[in-house]
């Protein structure tokens, strides 16, 4: 659409044309995000109000609630007084416990940052190590059962959904083997069933991609050559071979997490976590529409930040990375 | 030898698949079948309750037990594959049409309404699933429909990308920009050109999303989103099993393997499904020859101070990849390279050449194995096991250059840093010193700036500094030995010759060896003092470059003839050598080269010719040596 203009600020500095496009990228999906949750509420049919207080509420109990959530206006000053009130930090009251809905996050926002958090770590310490050995021991088609075996595993994980790997956990661990409490946010011993159940999919699909990426970092000529010079085993496989895995390591990964964010709602349910997850689904239960917006609004926003943050690490990582040049 | 293992595995591939596929569609079969009877023949012990069997473990009457109201679980289980898979149906149709619909759109509305569309495409999948599917739940409703229309909508986004990435493929193709040059519309080329065209894959992906739709779907009922009491699917069972999986297990479990089977079943049959349509090819790295070193000890080398490499009856091989035999690559050949020379091996491809040189310096890839009654490189014996002293020997006696120096430099390093990596690590060489190193190394290969090149990535290089920094790289131990195979192979006929320059430059400062691979015999003769030509894995001649116009073996003699130079005439066609090289597999008798030479006489097809010295560095393998007055084109033409 604007080719010359583009390529001018390309000719300037693809770091700053980088900058405004990812950052234009990120602006119009918040944008996006902010009118999808203010659109929600208004999506519902009937009256949100009415079904959140019950049949049973005085008439004059859900006008008030209405004016407060601003319902009785026309629908564009709604949606200007909510993008102001958004950016005074007040994301509005509970419907059910009239509690202001940013304390509730403020409360169990963390339980559910350090879970997603933990489990990502986990990934990423498990996942790159095992994948990079499996295709070194793997390599030219060596130890085919290692290969089937690995394949089989991580290809039955990978699809399989976290919250029932949890409860089959919670059945081996807990139930069984009485190893872990069933659970609750206790002491370190109870992050550990949850972090292996958010984790281990991921783990599954991120050491194939890992595999497969060095696999074939251990075709290319660089690797042979690197062999030629008669470097031991660990800088071939660390150096020369790891840092051409990262790239698509990272992309993943970012998707990976913000697949985790969303991901430890199902968890937190399994294992009554007190993050955000078990509150968002108790508000759609209850129908505590204004919680439900908020949070939604956050996972939405956390997500959108985990893609930034991925694109202008991957960017700084790897100069020649298709973000900087497309 | 190639084509027969490519079928055959592809074959191998395609059964596999289609195993996978069959086995999956058998599944579903059942599954569908469960569906169908299960709520007419098993109402009764799913759904009343029994108080006088509570919370009972597994036993004849009940196999999975019974839950808090005493109904059989494996009764409900069974019993609640209908409401499970209907809705994970219903899901996938509202996913499917939706992601159709507006996937196709792309193709349909033009260049800016299709960039549109593609950007909000772009932006709903950057989003987790399960974040749309609440969001949309939250909207819809809490319930069996809400939840349904929740899993259909949040899906349709990523099925409309699949489509508009196939769609994309297809509307480039030649049969629909001739349709809109006939003045087809685009509704109507959407509908019999490009839909038409990606109807499988798209089926392949709605087995896929239902597959899905059953695992979300589940999720959204263990949260208490989606069916609602009495109704019951897996995911509500589960949900509520949950809560007394000490006391009744199977009650959590049961319907949670239901589901892992389900999804399973229609996710393979998607997946094998796939394979068996499409070709692919992930499994064709490993169908690449493989090699590895292996040492044989046998009698004591003996040292030869003016050779710098010493090989004698090397052999080499490998697995048949199509029996339980050997595949013989290199057959007993001899070898030996004098300080300061340089030799230039030659041969078609697959005659062993590349192979022979690897095995000779320990580079042998897996699953090879080599064996020689000598192989000592600058007087060490190379046969003996791996050791730091060894790989020193090597890493600092020899630098190999390979076929493609576009791909000989890591991406991800700075080139000062390869240059100077092998001195760095095997001369212990300081990070100063090895920078100062990389810089003059850079700056004797001509590279320009070379403080600031050193700093930089290869693919901040050009195609010609980059071929030069590999050379730099070769000459950065001070090598004795320099191994470059077809170094020159990949290059445009300029940049050859500075290559070739650059070596024979190389040669001159450093006195290094060099053994030089290739196929061209005209840019060996260019580089090299004698040479060694190969075929079927053995060496049947080996001459001064000087005498090459008088060889006498008649398979180096069609060699000449099938290199052009100069005199030959533009109008005249590229002579080529008739026949194809042995198979390596089989037991040979006679000359390998008797089925494609025009001398072959009943000798040469029984016995196998000794080696012999003609003269004075001249030495040939074959029962009918040329004289040098045979016409060279000769036999070429034919």
């Amino acid at each position: 659409m604007n080719t010359t203009a583009q390529q001018s600020i390309t000719a300037t500095n693809p770091w700053v044309s980088f900058a405004v496009r990812r950052l234009g990228r990120f602006a119009l999906s918040l944008i996006v995000l902010v009118t999808a949750a203010f659109a929600m509420i208004r999506l519902i049919p009937g009256d949100p109000v009415r079904a959140a207080l019950g049949s049973q509420a005085p008439q004059a109990l859900v006008d008030a609630q209405r004016s407060t959530l601003g319902l009785d206006l026309p629908l564009g000053e709604q949606y200007l007084r909510y993008v102001g009130e958004l950016f005074a930090g007040d994301l509005g009251s509970s419907l059910i416990t009239r509690q202001p809905v940013i304390q509730i996050i403020a409360d169990r926002l963390p339980a559910t940052a350090q879970l997603a958090g933990i489990a990502f770590v986990f990934t990423l310490i498990v996942a790159v190590p095992l994948g990079l050995a499996i295709a070194v021991a793997t390599r030219d088609g060596r130890r085919r059962p290692v290969d089937i075996g690995f394949s089989s595993v991580t290809g039955i994980l990978g699809a399989m959904p976290e919250f029932l790997l949890a409860v089959g956990l919670v059945f081996i661990f807990a139930v069984q083997l009485k190893i872990f409490g069933v659970a609750g946010r206790t002491d370190a011993a109870s992050f550990i069933l949850p972090v292996v159940a958010l984790s281990s999919g991921a783990i599954a699909i991120l050491a194939r991609l890992v595999r497969v990426e060095a696999a074939r970092a251990l075709q290319e000529e660089y690797v042979r050559t690197a062999r030629s010079k008669r470097l031991p085993a660990r800088i071939i496989y660390l150096r020369h071979t790891l840092p051409n895995v990262l790239t698509a390591t990272l992309t993943i990964a970012g998707l990976l997490l913000s697949g985790m964010l969303a991901g430890t709602v199902l968890i937190e349910n399994v294992f009554a976590w007190p993050g955000l997850g078990t509150t968002i689904v108790q508000s759609i239960t209850t129908k505590d529409y204004a919680a439900v917006q908020a949070i939604v609004l956050i996972y939405g926003a956390g997500a959108l930040l985990i893609n930034l943050i991925v694109d202008i690490v991957l960017a700084v990582a790897d100069p020649r990375s298709t973000i900087r040049e497309s | 030898m190639h084509a027969t293992i490519l079928t055959r595995r592809r074959r191998l591939r395609g059964f596999q698949a289609n195993t996978i596929a069959i086995v999956a569609i058998v599944m579903i079969g059942a599954i569908t079948l469960t569906a169908v009877l299960a709520p007419v023949l098993i109402s009764q012990s799913a759904n009343s309750p029994d108080t006088a069997a509570i919370l009972q473990g597994p036993s004849a009457e009940h196999w999975l037990g019974t839950d808090n109201l005493g109904r059989d679980v494996l009764a409900r289980v069974l019993y609640a594959t209908r409401l499970s898979l209907l809705l994970a149906l219903g899901a996938t149709a509202i996913a499917g049409s939706c992601g159709i619909l507006i996937g196709s759109l792309p193709a349909v509305l033009g260049r800016a309404g299709g960039r549109a569309v593609t950007t909000a495409l772009n932006m709903a999948v950057a989003f987790p699933g399960l974040l749309l599917v609440l969001f949309l739940a939250v909207i819809f409703g809490v319930g069996a429909q809400g939840a349904m229309l929740a899993v259909g909508f949040a899906q349709a986004p990523f099925f409309a990308r699949i489509t508009q990435t196939l769609t994309a493929s297809v509307a480039g193709k030649d049969y629909v920009a001739a349709a809109k040059l006939l003045g087809v519309g685009p509704a109507r080329i959407l509908g019999r050109y490009v839909l038409p065209n990606v109807a499988e894959p798209l089926l392949v992906n709605l087995s896929v999303t239902i597959g899905q739709s059953l695992l979300v779907f589940s999720g959204l009922s263990f949260l208490g989103l989606g069916v609602q009491s009495p109704d019951y699917d897996w995911g509500r069972m589960l949900g509520e099993g949950l809560t007394r999986i000490y006391s009744a297990p199977a009650a959590a479990l049961a319907p949670g393997i239901a589901v892992v089977i389900a999804g399973l079943a229609f996710n393979l049959a998607g997946d094998g499904l796939a394979k068996s349509v499409g070709s692919g090819n992930a499994r064709l790295a490993t169908a690449r020859p493989v090699f590895r070193q292996r040492a044989q000890s046998a009698t004591a080398p003996g040292p030869h101070a003016d050779l710098v490499l010493s090989v004698r009856n090397l052999e080499v091989r490998f697995p048949a990849r199509s029996s339980s035999g050997w595949v013989r690559a290199v057959n007993g050949v001899d070898l030996s390279v004098s300080r300061g020379e340089a030799v230039g091996v030659v041969g078609e491809s697959g005659s062993g050449k590349s192979l022979m040189t690897a095995a000779a310096v320990r580079m042998l890839p897996y699953p090879g194995l080599a064996s020689a009654d000598e192989l000592a490189f600058d007087g060490v014996d190379l046969r003996g096991p791996d050791s730091p002293a060894l790989q020193r020997h090597l890493g600092t006696g020899i630098s190999m250059i390979f076929q493609d120096p576009m791909n000989a430099l890591n991406p991800s390093l700075r080139v000062g840093h390869q240059v100077t990596e092998a001195p760095r690590f095997h001369r212990r060489l300081s990070r100063t010193q090895a920078k100062r190193f990389a810089i003059a190394l850079l700056d004797a290969l001509r590279i320009p700036r070379p403080e600031l090149r050193a700093g930089q990535y290869p693919h901040e290089y050009s195609g010609g500094m980059r071929q030069r920094s590999v050379i730099a790289m070769g000459l950065s131990v001070t090598p004795q030995l320099i191994v470059a195979d077809e170094p020159t192979t990949a290059l445009d006929v300029t940049v050859q010759r500075q290559t070739l320059q650059i070596l024979k430059q190389a040669q001159h400062d450093t006195g290094a060896a060099i053994l030089f691979i290739s196929h061209d015999l005209a840019v060996v003769a260019q580089l090299c003092d004698r040479v060694l030509v190969m075929y079927a894995g053995e060496i049947v001649e080996e001459l001064p470059v000087t005498r090459l116009s008088a060889a006498a073996h008649p398979y180096t003699r069609a060699l000449l003839a099938a290199s052009p130079d100069m005199s030959t005439g533009r109008g005249a066609p590229l002579a080529s050598i008739p026949g194809v090289p042995p198979q390596l597999t089989d037991e040979r008798r006679g000359c390998s080269f008797a089925p494609r030479c025009r001398f072959a006489t009943e000798e040469c097809r029984t016995q196998t010719p000794p080696t012999v010295e003609l003269d004075e560095g001249r030495r040939v393998a074959c029962f009918h040596p040329q004289p040098a007055t045979t016409s060279l084109t000769q036999g070429a033409h034919t």
